[in-house]
């Protein structure tokens, strides 16, 4: 071989390196992989110690939305809203320091509503690791008890197998949040690039328990002997993606169901077998026979304390049986007879196969003499009304006749929470977008605009109260710059108002910082260019919700509400389901 | 009584990969539900790269099996087993630090030795250093033998246990990796392979 035999040969073999791998940065990798993961949204906020990986973003502004929000919680929720109404995996991206405190509420907020979210933050240069830096803070450790899993990233080379890490844990099994923290070093960092590869595994990690078959048989055969059987269903139906699965079961059983905040939508509202809400302010009939009911099966959902109220006196009388993705809910809160542990989307139509086909005639006239009972008594004043101030319940009817239930409504948290959850027509799968478990107010303008990007055919209705809306109200900025279509209505009662409902009811009406002023919120929006308008009396409501519905952009519509009207019915903190009061 | 009542000595082992950051996350586990851990050891497996953590706590059946199941959902820990002390060999080391003048002069180091199975682990002139195994109530009598000898110093190590009825984790490594669904078997090639924990 003569020297140019050798050269010719070496850089015939650079060629080749060059194409099975090339020379990236750690920044560069993070974006590639993000895409091969199907993202096509990042909410964020830029800052030093990201400072790389937003100077990648700049060349991928075709395949990466990046919407710039105001404030970190927002990317958060907004995050949430995305993951919620899409079904994908949210994406958020924050600096060090500040940046990565402020997604706190947001990542707990997601760990206990298990929505799949992965987090990116920027970290200062991993040789200043511990130094008290500028904008350093271990956000590794502080978001270790709200993160389904964690990881720093010190070196580029990691980014890869850790990113692909990050998405298979929090899309699999329980979603929930992931927080990959990466040092300015490592985003900075050329590494080979040698491709992307999802992960489809890892060892420790167990996301599907394996289906015991003997646990089915036994639950059908408790159901199949049920005189009085019922179903409650919370998020797991929809993380599973399994309405189709659950309609199959109950409509083939005949078994009343009742729902979860967390778990509304999974089956239309006017599903005949759809008998309501559970928990604090749910319906009447639901929380009282859960003390009749002989079985109760439990469908993705984890017997949360506003769901129970009393423990010791939560359905005794029942045989439960627990169908649930994640063995440590089985048995925590209610012991379980028969525990069906597996994603329910395989569960169910095991199920469905075994159990008889039923129609539980008395039963089911059983649940609707309680909501016969419950509309006189509650809703009927709530959502009909002919005189006096607005109320909640009436806007939230009046949405529903507008919308006909195909819109998704974001709720914020609070009495106007419990209101839109409890009377909104919801047609359709994730559509029902709140902040369940851990009951973030400030949640649902970033929610809304998360959800519309998700969502982007569909119509989001924020209704938030004049609390929340003051917590986050700087996205406003979001909507303006993305020149989103986000409807908002705020119920105004002028109060903190389900705080102030507890200190009438519990605490002497002593109202103790309760009693909240707020700007022209129709001037605030105007100041961002959002239209808006606001409405004091009955007659203009109607009308109102149209022009804010027909409207082409977002539109703040601010309602006056009752300043002193409770939600009810309530199951008193304390006090069995069964002791839930009408008034 | 009932065993969702009464308080006892519970030895949960917990198997898992060998990362940064995951002591925290178990220790948490136990913070948050303001559990006092009496003790907790990490070591290595009998599987390599695979770590096993030996944690006492003095809780009611129930709550430990809660602890147990959240301890298990962590995404790097693999297993996790909890045992009274009936159903595990265990084990605690104490070293105590005393005066040789006068350990000589008015306790027979001889008679310490033989009566507490203690074995001196230096001895000088200033002082001298005894080291017993066993149970706690074993260590914590020669501590209260030793004291009126003026004890300088004493530590006692965490508890370390090994499960009676168990076969180590090969045998339940495998059987684990075999419930796994789909690919799991692809997983076992990379069991012995440190930090490669994923099949890619």
């Amino acid at each position: 071989m003569n020297t140019l035999e050798i050269k010719d040969k070496k850089e015939k073999e650079s060629v080749a390196a060059a194409v099975a791998t090339e020379e990236l940065s750690g920044s560069q990798i993070l974006l590639k992989g993000l895409i091969a993961e199907g993202v096509d949204t990042i909410f964020g906020y830029p800052g030093g110690a990201i400072m790389p990986i937003y100077d990648a973003l700049y060349d991928f502004k075709k395949e990466l939305n990046h919407v710039l929000v105001r404030h970190e919680q927002g990317a958060t929720h907004a995050a949430q809203g995305y993951a919620r109404s899409s079904g994908k995996v949210g994406v958020v991206f924050a600096t060090s320091g500040p940046g990565a405190t402020n997604l706190i509420t947001g990542i707990a907020d997601a760990q206990i509503d298990s929505t799949p979210m992965v987090c990116i933050t920027g970290q200062v240069f991993a040789h200043l690791l511990g130094t008290d830096a500028f904008q350093e803070t271990d956000v590794i450790n502080i978001t270790t008890p709200i993160t389904k899993w964690n990881y720093q990233v010190t070196d580029a080379a990691e980014i890869p197998e850790v990113l692909a890490k990050a998405f298979y844990i929090a899309k699999s099994g329980r979603p929930g949040p992931v927080l990959i923290d990466i040092t300015k070093n490592a985003q900075i960092q050329k590494v080979e690039f040698e491709g992307y590869e999802k992960c489809k595994h890892i060892r420790s990690y167990r996301p599907y328990p394996i289906i015991r078959n003997k646990y089915i048989e036994q639950a059908a055969e408790l159901i199949n002997s049920a005189k009085k059987p019922f179903v409650l269903f919370g998020q797991g139906v929809l993380l599973g993606n399994a309405e189709q699965e659950f309609k199959a079961f109950v409509e083939k059983s005949g078994i009343p169901s009742a729902w979860t905040i967390m778990g509304a939508g999974a089956i239309p509202t006017d599903h005949e077998l759809n008998v309501g809400m559970l928990g604090m302010h749910g319906n009447y009939g639901p929380n009282v026979l859960t003390n009749e009911c002989d079985v109760l099966i439990a469908i993705g959902m984890r017997f949360d304390d506003r769901v129970t109220g009393r423990l010791d006196k939560y359905a005794k009388q029942a045989k439960v049986i627990h169908l649930d993705i994640d063995p440590a809910e089985i048995d925590k809160n209610v012991k379980a007879e028969v525990p069906v542990w597996g994603d329910c989307k395989e569960t169910l139509p095991l199920l469905t196969a075994l159990v008889d086909e039923k129609v539980h005639t008395e039963w089911l006239a059983k649940f609707r003499e309680y909501t016969q009972a419950e509309v006189d008594q509650v809703i009927d004043a709530e959502c009909n009304p002919t005189e006096g101030e607005l109320t909640m319940g009436e806007v939230i009817n009046q949405l529903n006749i507008l919308t006909k239930g195909e819109a998704i409504i974001v709720t914020d948290v609070g009495q106007h929470q419990m209101v839109a959850c409890r009377y909104a027509k919801l047609n359709n799968t994730r559509s029902n977008i709140t902040s369940g478990g851990l009951g973030t107010m400030g949640f649902a303008l970033p929610a809304a605009i998360g959800a519309k990007f998700g969502a982007p055919n569909k119509t989001v209705v924020a209704v938030i109260g004049d609390g929340g809306f003051q917590m986050t109200i700087q996205e406003l900025g979001t909507i303006m710059q993305s020149g989103i279509d986000i409807k908002i209505i705020i119920l105004n009662n002028q109060f903190l108002g389900m705080v102030r409902q507890w200190q009438e009811l519990f605490n002497d009406r002593r109202y103790s910082f309760v009693d909240i002023t707020s700007p022209d919120f129709v001037a605030v929006a105007k100041g961002y260019y959002i239209s808006g308008q606001k409405v004091t009396e009955r007659p203009q409501l109607v009308d109102a919700l149209k022009t804010m519905l027909n409207h082409k952009g977002s539109y703040l519509l601010e309602v006056m509400v009752t300043k002193e009207n409770n939600v009810f019915p309530m199951v008193p903190q304390g006090c069995s389901v069964s002791e839930i009061r009408l008034k | 009584m009932d065993s969702n009542i009464e308080k006892k000595e519970f030895n949960i082992t917990v198997y898992t990969e060998n990362h940064v950051g995951l002591l925290n996350r178990i220790a948490i586990i136990f913070s948050r539900r303001k559990l006092n851990i009496e003790s907790m050891n990490t070591s290595p497996s009998e599987v390599e790269s695979i770590h096993r953590f030996n944690i006492v706590l003095v809780e009611t059946e129930d709550v430990v099996r809660k602890v147990a199941r959240q301890l298990e959902k962590q995404v790097e820990v693999l297993k996790v087993y909890f045992n009274t002390n009936e159903d595990v060999i265990w084990q605690e080391l104490a070293l105590y630090k005393v005066p040789t003048d006068v350990i000589a002069e008015k306790a027979s180091v001889e008679r310490l030795l033989r009566q507490y199975g203690a074995r001196a682990v230096v001895i000088r002139k200033d002082y001298t250093v005894f080291e017993t195994t066993g149970h706690r109530e074993e260590t914590d009598a020669l501590v209260a033998v030793l004291q009126p000898y003026g004890l300088i110093e004493f530590v006692r190590s965490a508890r370390v246990a090994i499960i009676k009825h168990s076969d180590g984790f090969h045998a339940k490594l495998r059987e684990f990796e075999r419930l796994e669904p789909g690919e799991a078997e692809l997983g076992n090639e990379y069991l012995n392979q440190g930090e490669k924990i994923f099949t890619m």
